[in-house]
């Protein structure tokens, strides 16, 4: 596996407008990180970090500097291009899971694969062995409702994963569950990112879940502050 | 990645969620439904007066009037005029003579058995051949006058319309009494709303011995019309204006038929301003509940041109509900229903039934979708131009 910075922030500032006020959430922040990292982005409230994620994930724009994925600069890319862009290169994990209630955990991962020029039965076929992935594939036809809270997160990273993306951004995924739960998802993750070789950015604010990553990172006050996991 | 895939499927999730929200789902599509059934209800009385105006009248029959009469009741000829114009090139001949009919019209008043107030009713004094001359006239009941005698026959929709004009009853008019023989049906048509007797009769009781209004009559054929116009026009001892019947009928409910629409589409108007804001909160509400999910579609990589078209392909969806529902509504409580009314243009009753017609029902229906493409035009452009990274933190 490559070692090349597969994400490259450079000198990111991000100030949110309140009324006639600016406030200034990211100020110059550089990140680099490798293929196949699993990263921890950790930090108080406040700190910047879900901000961080949705730069990376191509969900806002930085008000200065680049932001490049895989050599993309996704930060100069119009919105129709963002949204094929990540619709090719993102796989999100939510902490609320955010899943269709009006759709069973099979339609649910089937979702992203819309998007993409595959057929009703290969949508069908990936979805199931992304569920089979996470450990669900016996709940293929529950809806959301009929399922645990781990359960739907699980449906959730099936969701993420189903299109192969470039980076897996998981923001809280733990911060809904039970610590059982919680354990499990961590796992899950770990094993993708071990077996597959997936690329992974965490945001939390759990010492617990970020020990399972390879590299952490602490923001605070729009500042990065590395440390070795 | 296939624009069209993406529409269908938001869409799908969209009308699959309105169970989750059917109260507001189902106070916009009934609101939107009053309008269908207020539109198509005003528009049937109007095009039911229009029909019962026009439906009288065929193309090969003529009415002649006097020089700058708007209407029978502004007109007056001459015994001489009448014998003038029944003799004209282009006119018709039965076994006695030329089919037309000089006409005397009068006006009466009568109870309405809906209110029991008095309402002007039409009096026709007709000549023997009108019969033939309008061709539609058929006896329901009893039978046709006799010339000569005081002896009236009543159009099945003054009957229905008016107390006291049941066959075997008399109307008392003035110093004279009129027995009612018969009733008659005109295919629907105006002749239905009015009372006949036999012109020679009328004039005197109304102290118009020499006088007629109007004259009908019968032309060999629909062609024959322009030559028979001109016969008239042109001769030096006659000042008259020569009309089709259904030309004629047409220019005479025009004014009632218009008032009624603007009345009609005003009402409508107003109620479609308040089920517009009815859509509007709907779809606001729609789009507030499901910021989640669309936020989160839209993270997923689904553009917001389809998350547009599929929040007003719901809002559309809801107006056709309705928009059919109360087209539906309105024709089974209005279509046939049978009225009256004044007719403007000669200060009389006219009888007719509210006509539902599939052409009243499409423009309801295409009334309702603009509606619901209003109603659902703002909050989609709300939700497509909501910021991801805020929506997914604000709906968490």
């Amino acid at each position: 596996m490559s070692n090349a910075a597969l994400v490259q922030v450079q000198n990111v500032t991000k100030t949110f407008h309140r009324g006639s006020e600016d406030v200034p959430v990211l100020s110059g922040l550089d990140l680099m990180v490798n293929q196949g990292e699993f990263l921890a982005l950790m930090g108080p409230s406040g700190s910047g970090k879900s901000t961080l994620l949705n730069l990376i994930g191509g969900l806002d724009r930085p008000t200065q500097g680049s932001v490049s994925i895989g050599g993309d600069r996704i930060d100069q890319l119009s919105d129709r291009e963002l949204a094929a862009w990540r619709a090719r290169h993102v796989g999100f994990v939510f902490q609320f899971y955010n899943l269709m209630p009006v759709l069973n955990a099979q339609r649910n991962v089937e979702l992203p694969l819309l998007l993409t020029s595959l057929n009703k039965s290969e949508r069908r076929q990936h979805a199931e062995t992304a569920l089979n992935v996470v450990g669900l594939s016996h709940r293929l036809k529950h809806y959301p409702r009929t399922l645990s809270g781990g359960e739907q997160q699980r449906v959730g990273i099936a969701r993420a994963i189903v299109t192969d993306p470039t980076i897996l951004l998981c923001d809280e995924p733990t911060g809904d569950l039970d610590r059982k739960s919680g354990d499990d998802i961590l796992t899950l993750l770990q094993t993708l990112n071990k077996e597959q070789g997936k690329t992974i950015i965490m945001v939390t604010h759990d010492p617990h879940a970020s020990a399972r990553a390879s590299r952490i990172v602490h923001l605070d006050k729009g500042q990065l502050s590395a440390q070795p996991a | 990645m296939n624009w069209f895939t993406q529409v269908f499927a938001i869409a799908a999730f969209n009308l699959r969620s309105l169970p989750q929200r059917k109260g507001a789902a189902l106070s916009a599509a009934v609101g939107i439904a009053g309008v269908a059934a207020v539109l198509v209800g005003v528009l049937a009385i109007a095009q039911g007066f229009r029909h019962a105006m026009t439906k009288s009248g065929s193309p090969d029959t003529a009415i002649v009037l006097r020089s700058g009469a708007d209407s029978e009741m502004t007109s007056n000829l001459s015994r001489d005029d009448a014998r003038l114009i029944s003799d004209a090139p282009g006119v018709a001949r039965g076994s006695s003579g030329p089919l037309s009919s000089a006409e005397l019209f009068v006006i009466i008043d009568l109870p309405k058995r809906s209110t029991g107030t008095s309402a002007n009713v039409p009096l026709r004094g007709v000549g023997a051949a009108a019969f033939d001359v309008r061709g539609d006239i058929t006896m329901v009941q009893g039978r046709r006058f006799e010339l000569g005698k005081n002896e009236v026959i009543v159009g099945a929709g003054a009957a229905r319309a008016f107390s006291g004009l049941d066959a075997g009853q008399s109307i008392k008019i003035g110093v004279n009494t009129w027995n009612i023989v018969g009733t008659f049906t005109a295919g629907g048509g105006l002749a239905e709303s009015e009372i006949w007797t036999d012109a020679a009769v009328l004039q005197p009781a109304y102290h118009r011995p020499e006088g007629y209004q109007s004259v009908y009559a019968k032309l060999t054929s629909a062609d024959t019309y322009d030559s028979f116009k001109d016969a008239l026009t042109t001769n030096p001892q006659l000042k008259v204006k020569v009309s089709r019947l259904s030309d004629h009928y047409a220019e005479q409910s025009t004014l009632t038929s218009g008032f009624i629409t603007t009345i009609g589409v005003f009402i409508a108007s107003m109620m479609a301003l308040g089920a517009l804001f009815g859509a509007l909160n709907t779809m606001y509400s729609a789009v507030s509940t499901r910021t989640n999910e669309i936020a989160t579609l839209r993270a997923l990589g689904f553009g917001s041109g389809p998350v547009v078209i599929s929040v007003l392909t719901e809002s559309l969806a809801l107006a056709l509900v309705g928009g059919l529902l109360g087209a539906g509504l309105a024709y089974l409580a209005f279509d046939g229903y049978q009225a009256a009314t004044m007719n403007f243009q000669t200060f009389s009753q006219v009888t007719f039934a509210f006509s539902v017609t599939a052409p009243l029902v499409l423009t309801a229906v295409i009334g309702a979708s603009i509606l619901g493409i209003i109603g659902g035009l703002l909050p989609a452009i709300r939700a497509a131009r909501l910021p991801i990274a805020s929506a997914l933190r604000e709906s968490a």
